[in-house]
């Protein structure tokens, strides 16, 4: 870690103590992000480096490179990893571990030893995972679904379905955690609507996290119930209802969007502020919307079940009530892109991740219309529409705003500043090998290619070798950052406690912050994104 | 390499257009909105980009523009809403004079059975301008029965019909995928959709040996498991007579009503205490485990027959019903 | 709700039990309890998973689910139902015990309470046994052969009857599994206040474990009625 380079500065919370044992024992909710930022990264590369097998194998319409079986691997604990030990804990275990207890003005989230507790049992569900994985690894799919999940696969079902569980688990622990924070910590005079709209976003992230996610745990116990003791309770040959599992599971797993897209937009509300030194335009609208998207998320779910053999009325119902979730979200892309209007504009690498953000969600969110269309919904359910259509949501929107909040917090995290430069070539190239990867995929879903296979006919060739080749150009785009940050940790330029002159409290304390955040508690007597009391500094990282 | 490369799959169907004229309006709309968005950004950032002594107008927000961006949206989606339902619409309601056609999905493959008895496996003649209906089961996971060129996808369940329409409208030989992940082979459960001119289908139809047409095969079991025992043609059987029956609801003895559907008619074969007729006694045994799911297609087809016309009536389907205008 | 947690920078003295980064005990003591309601809010819906499948289970195959329901031991449930509404009981005694600081009365009423629910588990045990030895158990040695030959009027399905018993099993197998975590946590309470640790001035884990006890015991309260008492008129 960066312990060495900071020894000489004052005391923070990185060279506080030493040794790995006040790190695995800390209770720090700042040391406790950092631990899930490195334990996330790991899972992201794993994950990521069998996307780049799935579209290598994808290059050639036969299935040559690797089995069909190993196909089906990959992409099932793609899936899993991608989505339960990445996305999931991605921007709320780290960032908004690190940050929400300082946005509020708090010492701490309200239970430290729960945070890391909930860091052990991410672990362990992801050493779970691991064992999984190298046994033989998953082939049902990250969806589970039954009967091949219970009776027919051969593959390591229980060992993930555990994994996830915990794993889940470890999600509930976080999402509670910040919901009483959020109530009980508040420093003097932070009022609701003065709470900067990345805490509310995970405040509604975390509702979702507690309400959604025991239904998903109970679920996988019921899978590993049928598979290990025959308690069949999904078992068509009993007269049990595979539907009914899929309604168990998108019941979560629906929200479970949402789960990675709030953060997202939390993170992109405060960056666009900040490089626009403006108070988000409609404040109030973005908090609400986000309570709304977690409120109507709840109730969509079936939207995923147009072809599974739903009546025809539920169709109906769960379609509108899609569109309905659509409000909210297209609120919130009008607020940001108005919030630019008479700004004073600068394009730090978090604004061009930002801006990045706004209009692949915007593609992404556009092209859920078409799912959410049911005539049109079954022409291209379960192919690579939808695929592209969830990647632009949760690569080009959570992975971006992702990236966003760590470039505009890292200074605040490690003290150091990342090479402006190569951050914005990066983000460059992400956006450009995110577009060339997945574009594509909408014209082959209409086209009609389904998803999870293996070999093809021949006429998807030609877009597939461009998704192909657009993956590698993201991976390169995902592997700059990582070196950079590292190579920052010891050679980046050691900044000021607000390098960018933002608004937020977690700002006003140093960088990076003492162990109990701020020397004195601060009275808040301001609303958010007070811009116009806040000069913008004289950095290199902020000139055009 | 260019005819490798089409950017549109065929459309061969009588929805076909349809779906393609909500995409295309689709596509329009987030082209529109996209640019727009994308445009907006970009006169912004560079219009308002930071010089020095000139700082950020400090903007709160606007009621009437937040109203004006949640209202005008939610005019737009309940459109499209309205719209795709339509198609669905179409999509789910088969016109009463489909000719069926009973598919059965097993790993990895489609087993397909006409009406007048002809079978195949992973390939599906069908002749233009006929109403076709599938009635479909799985035999192990859950399936789907997709074919791009009609726009038309259905999960194919184990234990119970889930069922799927269409009409083909252009001769050819057309992509039948699984669509569900059904494991290993999931990739090559695929197949061939052969739509043909009538005579050639006529000419197909002839050159296959069937022996026998489904409902005929239906009843010799029907005979062979010795149901019309209990099941006569009159009366005073001692279940209830299945003349005339399917398609209508019927009175159960708990109170309930039921609509005799293929799924009950299955339902009834392979669980009979489960929904019983009203005035009957539960006395039949269960066939759950004893008959195949091809012989239980030729049963329900059999049951089916009682309640139609003499057969042959099937290939004059094209024509007056609610199929899309074209 | 409006509580926007008033931080203000007193040094008042205070015990080991307050933890560096609240105020005042009182914060400390709303916050934890806030982290309890919302945890038993996610419990619920990890039993609604279960009581949604149940839900549908029993609308379609309500006859089986009735077959079932009368194989259960109604007295043995009934006599269970009552034992754990003993220990909420005692619990809720046991809460005000620690709030008046007295603690051999305290450790007594944890001590009964750790009874009440061992009491509740063997139980269980015992019927689950006879379930076993009946061939109720879900699986290849699978039968209701009895119950199809007690109960001719009600056209027992008997793979519709496995779903009945997997859900009785599962249902009941979670309930257990809470109940066992319970015996753990109130072991350690029980200790905790034989060595004098709760008082008047800090009681919060014996009230936040009392809160986890009448949980799982409502889950029972509703578990009862769902499994047991379904059809239980005479048969005509």
């Amino acid at each position: 870690m960066a312990t060495a380079a900071v020894s000489a500065e004052r005391e923070n919370y990185l060279n506080k103590e030493y040794g790995i044992r006040s790190w695995l024992l800390t209770t720090d909710h700042k040391r406790i992000a950092l631990l899930y930022l490195v334990s996330i990264t790991f899972f992201f590369f794993i994950g990521g480096f069998m996307a780049l097998l799935i579209r290598l194998e994808l290059l050639t319409p036969a299935g040559d490179l690797v089995l069909a079986d190993t196909y089906n691997k990959l992409f099932t604990m793609h899936g899993q990893i991608m989505v339960f030990f990445f996305l999931i804990p991605s921007i709320p275990a780290t960032l908004g571990n690190f940050l929400i207890p300082m946005m509020i003005g708090a010492k701490d989230l309200a239970l430290p030893r729960i945070n890391l507790l909930s860091w052990y049992l991410y672990i362990a569900g992801g050493a779970l995972m691991l064992y999984a994985m190298v046994e033989g690894g998953v082939d049902t799919g990250w969806t589970f679904y039954t009967p091949l999940s219970t009776a027919f696969s051969n593959t390591h079902v229980v060992e993930a379905g555990l994994a996830i569980f915990i794993a889940g688990f470890s999600s509930i622990l976080t999402g509670l955690n910040f919901v009483v924070t959020v109530h009980r910590m508040r420093a003097p005079g932070l009022t609701w609507s003065r709470l900067p709209l990345f805490v509310w976003a995970h405040y509604a992230t975390s509702v979702i996290q507690l309400l959604g996610t025991p239904v998903i745990a109970i679920t996988l116990v019921l899978v590993v119930l049928e598979r290990t003791l025959h308690l069949g309770i999904f078992d068509p040959n009993l007269g049990g209802d595979p539907l009914l599992f899929q309604h168990l599971f998108w019941f979560y797993s629906h929200p479970a969007v949402y789960i990675m897209i709030l953060p997202a937009m939390g993170v992109v509300s405060e960056v666009l502020a900040c490089f626009s030194r403006k108070r988000i335009f409609g404040y109030g609208a973005v908090a609400l919307s986000s309570i709304g998207i977690a409120v109507i998320g709840f109730i969509v779910w079936a939207h995923h079940m147009f072809v599974a053999g739903i009546s025809l009325y539920s169709a109906l119902v769960f379609s509108i009530l899609t569109y309905l979730v659509g409000v909210p979200s297209a609120i919130k892309v009008f607020n940001w892109t108005a919030t630019l209007y008479k700004g004073s504009i600068s394009f730090a690498t978090p604004m061009l991740y930002a801006l990045g953000f706004i209009g692949l969600f915007t593609i992404g969110g556009l092209t859920g219309l078409f799912l959410a269309s049911l005539g049109l919904d079954v022409h291209v359910t379960d192919t690579y529409f939808v695929i592209a259509h969830f990647h632009y949501i949760m690569v080009g929107g959570a992975v971006m705003g992702y990236m966003a909040g760590l470039h505009f917090w890292w200074p605040k995290i490690t003290g150091r500043m990342y090479p402006e430069w190569w951050g914005r070539l990066a983000a460059l190239i992400v956006f450009i090998g995110f577009n060339l990867t997945f574009f594509p995929q909408f014209i082959l879903g209409y086209m009609g290619m389904p998803r999870r296979y293996w070999q093809y006919p021949p006429e998807f060739q030609i877009l597939n070798v461009m998704s192909t080749a657009g993956s590698t150009i993201l991976a390169v785009g995902y592997l700059l950052p990582m070196v950079y940050f590292m190579w920052s940790l010891r050679y980046g330029k050691v900044v000021g406690d607000n390098p960018w002159g933002a608004a937020g409290l977690e700002w006003k304390t140093s960088s990076p912050p003492p162990t109990f955040n701020f020397d004195e508690t601060p009275e808040v007597t301001w609303e958010a994104y007070n811009y116009d009391q806040i000069p913008v500094p004289k950095e290199a990282w902020l000139e055009q | 390499m260019i005819e490798h490369f089409p950017l549109w799959p065929p459309g061969a169907s009588s929805i076909s257009g349809n779906v393609d004229a909500l995409y295309i309006f689709l596509t329009l709309l987030s082209l529109v909105m996209t640019v727009a968005i994308f445009a907006t950004i970009l006169v912004f950032v560079t219009k308002y980009r930071r010089r020095e002594g000139v700082d950020a107008e400090q903007i709160h927000g606007s009621v009437p523009l937040e109203l004006a961006w949640s209202i005008i949206p939610m005019m737009i989606f309940m459109l499209i809403f309205a719209w795709g339902a339509v198609i669905y619409f179409q999509e789910r309601t088969p016109p009463r004079t489909s000719a069926e056609v009973y598919v059965v999905a097993k790993q990895w493959m489609w087993k397909i059975e006409h009406a007048e008895g002809q079978r195949e496996i992973n390939e599906l003649h069908v002749p233009v301008g006929r109403d076709v209906r599938l009635i479909m089961t799985s035999q192990d996971v859950i399936h789907s029965f997709y074919v791009p060129a009609f726009r038309i996808k259905q999960d194919v369940l184990p234990g119970r019909y889930t069922t799927e329409w269409f009409r083909a409208t252009k001769p050819g030989t057309y992509h039948l995928f699984c669509a569900e992940y059904c494991g290993t082979a999931h990739s090559g459960m695929i197949g061939d959709i052969v739509v043909m001119e009538q005579s050639d289908y006529e000419a197909w139809m002839a050159g296959g040996k069937a022996n026998g047409t489904l409902a005929s095969n239906g009843a010799d079991l029907f005979q062979t498991l010795g149901c019309p025992t209990c099941h006569r043609t009159d009366s005073q059987g001692r279940g209830p007579n299945l003349i005339g029956v399917f398609g209508k609801p019927v009175l159960l003895e708990d109170g309930r009503t039921v609509m005799a559907d293929e799924n009950y008619v299955r339902e009834s074969i392979l669980s009979p205490a489960a929904k019983v007729v009203n005035g009957y006694k539960p006395i039949m045994p269960v066939f759950q485990g004893l008959v195949t799911d091809e012989q239980l297609n030729s049963l329900v087809a059999y049951v089916k027959s009682l309640s139609q016309p003499p057969a042959g009536t099937q290939s004059a389907a094209a024509g007056t019903k609610m199929g899309p205008k074209e | 709700m409006s509580n926007s947690a008033v931080q203000t920078e007193s040094h008042e003295s205070h015990g080991p039990e307050l933890l560096h980064h609240f105020v005042s005990a009182e914060q400390q003591r709303n916050t934890v309890s806030l982290a309890m309601w919302l945890f038993l809010a996610t419990e619920v819906m990890f039993f609604g998973g279960m009581f949604c499948a149940y839900l549908i289970y029993r609308t379609w195959y309500y006859a089986e689910f009735a077959a079932g329901s009368r194989s259960l031991n109604i007295w043995l449930g009934t006599v269970n139902t009552v034992v754990l509404i003993g220990s909420s009981l005692t619990v809720a005694l046991g809460v005000r015990a620690a709030q008046m600081g007295k603690r051999k009365l305290l450790v007594v009423l944890l001590l009964l309470t750790l009874v009440l629910g061992l009491t509740f588990l063997g139980v269980k045990a015992i019927e689950w046994h006879d379930k076993y030895v009946e061939h109720h158990i879900p699986g290849a040695s699978f039968s209701v052969a009895d119950l199809v030959r007690e109960y001719p009027q009600l056209h027992i399905d008997q793979r519709h009857a496995q779903i009945f018993f997997s859900l009785y099993f599962a249902m009941t197998g979670m309930h257990a599994l809470h109940m066992v975590i319970g015996v753990g946590l109130f072991l350690y309470l029980t200790y905790h206040a034989w060595k004098g640790t709760y008082g008047p001035k800090y009681y919060t884990p014996i009230e936040l474990g009392g809160l986890y006890w009448h949980f799982v015991d409502i889950i029972w309260i509703y578990l009862f009625p769902l499994l047991y008492l379904i059809d239980r008129k005479p048969l005509k």
